[in-house]
Order: structure tokens, then C-alpha cells, then sequence
């Protein structure tokens, strides 16, 4: 209203009031639905298909400082957990491989000390596409009997550790995950857990069987007080339950609910622990139990109609997961809904069909 | 000529008039009526919905997808008892309705005196969000989501016009209709001497077809004094691990019980754009109700 008086335009002040008041609510309205479009558009994209892109190598690599020592990197495929410190530098996932310079050069931004270590979540290409490259760049603290038996080229690269199936599946001939040795795992594990002390802090590393994949590792820093989840949290998309790598919907589930009971909360049900997912966004406790509560309200419904006896077609044209398609589900791309129901039905039909959380109450 | 001479002389007249009006009305555009003060609740608008609280399967007037009324169908109340789930506040969206005394205050910076941003505080849960109004840019998507959000604020005129993104999912009404995780809300706080009116448009890509708009209002109280909130979950019943209670599909027995003890049609009580405008009662009066019971069905 000042600025067209000063013009020296004295038009009636009511006028201008009513005027300013409706040019206003019109500006306010069109801007509120271009952020409602953008919002809607960022829902439409999903990581999945984000990290297929063809062209990695020229996607923007962003760093975000989580807490504690540990950073995320975003934009390169799969997000990637960066632990730096004295000690050097560790990664949780590597990305895709044509991003590996760009992710290269964002740890720079963060250290300028070497690579020790990279820890994989899981097999796809979106997570490990990047070992070969990065790890080669860095270099492992070694000596004593293994120089003395190896040679200098033990310190070369950085280890590579993983769940042992990932090792299985990279250098196995010619299957989707084979792939060459410089990206294999230098450093696996079996079990429950591998746990080990890296700058400063204690780092757990927690097999997931059965959930993602069948060679799923989630990564807990404790000092930092982050969890790297690999793909069974993710933010955008229902839950990618890799059959044929031998993945689960109860075993994504039991590491979710895992992943809550891990977490401790700061106040008000926010923040204190963070969780940095396969892709998306930065997230708490809070977001995991939203995610954890829709897996299990879906698997409860899925169950429910299996334990009726009804066939997949009846399934999904019973739509059990309508109400949360308009934020989750796909219709195209790499990991539609149907796909999600499909996995789901399958799984849950594999073994005689089981009481829903409902009935157990 | 001497026409001219006393039509210059108005003109004048009217210029130095025009510009003592606006010295006057001269304010700084970054406080034009500034909200800051003690304020209480007034609960005559929606006092059902807002103290004793929603009744189950009421969506009656909002603006919800057939997603949303499935989400709210499924909600069992059961879930807020979860430990997780005990301390959360309401988000900034919601959190006017709640039965809360409510503080804003400013912050400026010491050295330039400007306004850098307004914080509110909220008794139940004692939620707090911060309104920038220094400009800085939206943060980015893959950053956290919280309660409060991310709000930047403006000066429309005397109203302080608030824009909020990054939210964790939230709820439109306690009965489990949701508000997603993608909404963006407008927020316009309106101070009218010892009144504040608060009024909250929620825009919901995920879950309202139109988007909603509510207001709120307060009363001016220095000396409100509002009590710490301190929350810590314990465990109220033992349960499974991983247990999510929920209403499959059809199930939820505590639907009906909203639109026959008020004689309102199912119909309606399932909500939708088309509830919240007055044309809507001419379809009322064409609708069947249910049975009315001779005892009111208790809801909880």
C-alpha cells in the first residue's frame, strides 16, 4: 500500500485496500499451488528411477552434515553415508558408478584424508557402482605379518566390507550383480553383526536377513548416533522387496521394527537419532515409524485376503494399498504398486498363511 | 489567472496533505502489527471437535480423497498408546486447535534492529516454530521434515502471512484423517488490538481434493504463565513387537455410531469437498439418515 502512495498515485484508500487485499490473496494462491505442483511433481519422481538415470556423471552431488562425524551425500544414485575424522574417511554405499569423480569430490569438500574404508549395504548397482573406483583411490591401515606375507599392495585401496552373499553374487559368472574384482568386497562377514571402532566412535554393522535383499547391512554410528539403512527405509516409494535376491516383506518389517527399537528419540518425538535412507530425504525416528506402520498396515491387509483365499487378481483389484498410493505407489518405472502387491502377496503365500497383527490382538 | 492561481493552490493543499497521510501511515515493513504477546485459547469455534475431541468416522466437511477416508476408516486410537508414538506433538498446522496457551515473541538482530524471525510456543507438548522473516531460501527437499516445519513469513498488509514446508506427516483431524508429509500450509495471524485470529489453508497433493482453511482465535493475557510439558513415553500395555493396531478394510465397527447419533447421512459424514459449503444442506435435507437409537451409542 506505501509504495503506491509514494508513486504519488492518491487513489482512494479503501480502493487500494480492497484492491491490495485481493491482488494479494491472488499472488498468495498462485504461489501456493506452483509449491503445491512442484511438491506433487517431486512426488511423481521416483528414486528408483532417479538412480537409473543414464546420466550420473553429470547429476549434482549435495552434501548434508547429518550430526557427529558423519555427512550424507545425495544425488549419486543410492544416498551415501561419509564418516570422516582423524582416522580417515569411511562410506556406506558408493553410488552409482558413472557418479564416482563427482562423489569423489564432494568427500574432498568434507576430508582430505584417505579413504579407509566402504561399507555395503546391499548388491544393486545404485549402492556399489562405485566401489571400483572410490576404493582404488584410498588405502587400508595394514601391517606386520600381512605386509611382511602380502606385500606393500596390501595397504592399497580401501577395504571393502560386506554381508558375505554380497562377495557371492559380484563374483559370481555371469549373473545381473556379477561384476569385476575391483569392486568385490575385500573384508565379509557372517552372522549376526561385524562391529568395529573408526574415528573415534563405535560402528555397528547389523545383517538384516532376508529383508531388501538376502545381503542387506545396516550401519550404526554410535557416537554420531546415525543409522545408514541401505533400501529398507527409503522415503518416496513402498518398500522394493528384491525377490530373486532373496528378499522379504516380514524381513523388512522385522528390520524396521528393528531399526525403531535402536533409536532413541530426542525431545518431542524428534531428531536424536538420525536415519539416513537408501534414498531420500533425512529422517528421524518419527519418519520410520510412519514408513514401519504403512508396511504393516499393507502386510496385514495382503494376509487378511490370503488367509480368505483370495487369488493375487482379486487382490490387487481389491486395492490394498489405495490410501496410500497417492504417496507412495507408482504406475510406471522401476518399482510400481502392483509390483509392491505382487512381491507382497507372493512372499506372504510362500509359507501357510499366518495370523494378521489384528488377529493377534 | 486566477482560477489557475486557486486550483494550484488545492493541489498543493492536496499533496501536502496526501504526504502528511503518508508519513503518518509510515510504518517499517517489517512490523505493521506486531503479534508478539501472552494469548489464550478461545474455544467457541469447533469446541466439539477441539475439547472432547472428533468422534470416529466424523470427516463431515473436509475436503478428503477417497484415500484419506480409507487411512482415517483404518485408524485405531489404540496406536497413539505405542510408546513411539506418546510424545508426539501436534504439528504446527494443528497445533492452534489443541487446548494450548499460546506465546509469540520476536527476535531481532541486536546490531541492525531488524525483525529476523517470530517463535511461537505452544503449551501441550510445548511444540515451538520459528517464522523467519530475514528471506532465507526454503532448504532443500533431502533435508529432515519436522513437527513445525520450515516457515517463512511475510507482510501482507497488517497480516503476517506464514508459508510452511517440510512437515512430518500430521493429521487434519484427531480421528485419524492425515495430513501428508508433501502439504504445504498457509498460515495468515491477524491481530486485532486484544485479538489474535489465526487462520491455517492447508494444501494436500496426497490427501484433500480442495484445499482447507480453519481459524482460531485468542485473547490478549499478560499474565498468562504457561507450565514446562515434559514428556517420556513408558509402556502402557505389553504387545508383540511390531504390532500396528488398525481396522482392516469394512471392519471398523465405530464408524456409524457418528451419523446416527446426530441424524446426519452416512453420506455426508464421509466428508469430501462438497460438505464444506452451505449449498451442501439442500442435498442434506434429500438424504436418508439412519435410525436414531434410543440411547446415544457411547464412542469411547
Amino acid at each position: 500500500m506505501m509504495k503506491i502512495l509514494r508513486n504519488g498515485r492518491p487513489l482512494d484508500i479503501s480502493l487500494i485496500l480492497v484492491a491490495t487485499g485481493f491482488l494479494g490473496t491472488i499472488a498468495l494462491i498462485q504461489l501456493l499451488r506452483a509449491q503445491v505442483n512442484s511438491s506433487a511433481q517431486q512426488t511423481q519422481r521416483s528414486p528408483t528411477q532417479a538412480s537409473a538415470q543414464p546420466n550420473a556423471a553429470n547429476a549434482e552431488v549435495h552434501i548434508l552434515h547429518v550430526q557427529g562425524n558423519v555427512y550424507m551425500l545425495v544425488g549419486a544414485g543410492g544416498n551415501i553415508t561419509v564418516q570422516a575424522g582423524n582416522d580417515g574417511v569411511l562410506l556406506v554405499d558408493t553410488g552409482l558408478a558413472p557418479a564416482s569423480e563427482k562423489v569423489v569430490a564432494a568427500i574432498r569438500q568434507i576430508s582430505d584424508k584417505p579413504i579407509r574404508y566402504i561399507i555395503n549395504t546391499h548388491v544393486h548397482a545404485d549402492h556399489i557402482g562405485g566401489n571400483a573406483a572410490i576404493a582404488k583411490l584410498g588405502s587400508t591401515i595394514a601391517g606386520g605379518n600381512v605386509v611382511g606375507t602380502i606385500g606393500e599392495s596390501a595397504t592399497q585401496g580401501a577395504a571393502v566390507i560386506a554381508f558375505q552373499n554380497i562377495l557371492d553374487r559380484m563374483s559370481a559368472a555371469n549373473t545381473p550383480d556379477t561384476a569385476t574384482e575391483g569392486a568385490w568386497p575385500t573384508d565379509t562377514y557372517t552372522g549376526f553383526e561385524k562391529k568395529m571402532f573408526f574415528n573415534g566412535e563405535g560402528i555397528e554393522i547389523i545383517h538384516a536377513p532376508s529383508a531388501h535383499t538376502d545381503g542387506d547391512s545396516v550401519v550404526f554410528f554410535h557416537r554420531s548416533d546415525v543409522i545408514s539403512t541401505g533400501d529398507i527405509f527409503v522415503t518416496e516409494t513402498y518398500p522394493v522387496i528384491d525377490l530373486k535376491r532373496g528378499g522379504s516383506i516380514q524381513g523388512i518389517l522385522d528390520t524396521l521394527n528393528r531399526l525403531i527399537a535402536m533409536s532413541i528419540p530426542a525431545e518431542k518425538q524428534e531428531g536424536g537419532t538420525m536415519f539416513i535412507p537408501g534414498h531420500g530425504r533425512l529422517c528421524d525416528q518419527a519418519d520410520v515409524v510412519f514408513y514401519q506402520e504403512m508396511v504393516t498396515i499393507i502386510r496385514d491387509r495382503i494376509q487378511d485376503m490370503i488367509n480368505k483365499g483370495m487369488t493375487f487378481e482379486q487382490v490387487k483389484a481389491a486395492k490394498p494399498t489405495r490410501d496410500y498410493d497417492p504417496r507412495y505407489g507408482r504406475t510406471t518405472g522401476f518399482w510400481t504398486t502392483d509390483m509392491f502387491v505382487e512381491a507382497v502377496y507372493k512372499n506372504l503365500s510362500e509359507k501357510p498363511a499366518g495370523k494378521s497383527a489384528s488377529e493377534e490382538r | 489567472m486566477k482560477m489557475r492561481k486557486i486550483n494550484l493552490e488545492k493541489t498543493l493543499g492536496l499533496l501536502v496533505l496526501i504526504c502528511v497521510l503518508a508519513a503518518l501511515t509510515n510504518r517499517p515493513a517489517y512490523a505493521q502489527i506486531d503479534p508478539s504477546g501472552e494469548w489464550a485459547p478461545r474455544f467457541h469455534e469447533d469446541q466439539p471437535e477441539r475439547i472432547p475431541g472428533p468422534e470416529l468416522g466424523d470427516y463431515l466437511g473436509l475436503p478428503v480423497n477417497d484415500a484419506a477416508r480409507l487411512r482415517a476408516d483404518s485408524w485405531d486410537a489404540t496406536l497413539l498408546e505405542l510408546p513411539e508414538n506418546q510424545c508426539r506433538p501436534h504439528p504446527s498446522d494443528y497445533a492452534w486447535r489443541g487446548p494450548a496457551q499460546l506465546r509469540i515473541w520476536k527476535e531481532i538482530d541486536r546490531e541492525s534492529q531488524k525483525l529476523v524471525a517470530y517463535h511461537t510456543h505452544i503449551s501441550w507438548q510445548a511444540p515451538e516454530q520459528t517464522i523467519w522473516m530475514d528471506g532465507r531460501p526454503q532448504p532443500p527437499d533431502y533435508t529432515p521434515h519436522t513437527w513445525q516445519g520450515f516457515s517463512t513469513g511475510k507482510w501482507e498488509g497488517d497480516i503476517l502471512a506464514v508459508t510452511t514446508t517440510h512437515l512430518k506427516e500430521g493429521w487434519i483431524r484427531r480421528n485419524g484423517v492425515p495430513r501428508s508429509d508433501k502439504a504445504t500450509i498457509s498460515t495468515h495471524i491477524m491481530r486485532h488490538g486484544n485479538y489474535l485470529t489465526v487462520a491455517v489453508i492447508i494444501y494436500d497433493p496426497v490427501y484433500l481434493s480442495e484445499p482447507f482453511i480453519r481459524t482460531t482465535d485468542y485473547f490478549l493475557d499478560p499474565q498468562q504463565e504457561i507450565a514446562p510439558y515434559p514428556c517420556e513415553p513408558v509402556i502402557e500395555v505389553e504387545r508383540p513387537a511390531g504390532v500396528v493396531p488398525n481396522h482392516l478394510p469394512g471392519t471398523n465397527p465405530f464408524l456409524l455410531e457418528f451419523p446416527a447419533n446426530y441424524g446426519i447421512p452416512p453420506e455426508a459424514a464421509r466428508g469430501g469437498p462438497e460438505t464444506m459449503y452451505p449449498e451442501y444442506r439442500g442435498k442434506l435435507a434429500t438424504m436418508k439418515t439412519l435410525p436414531k437409537p434410543a440411547k446415544r451409542v457411547p464412542y469411547n
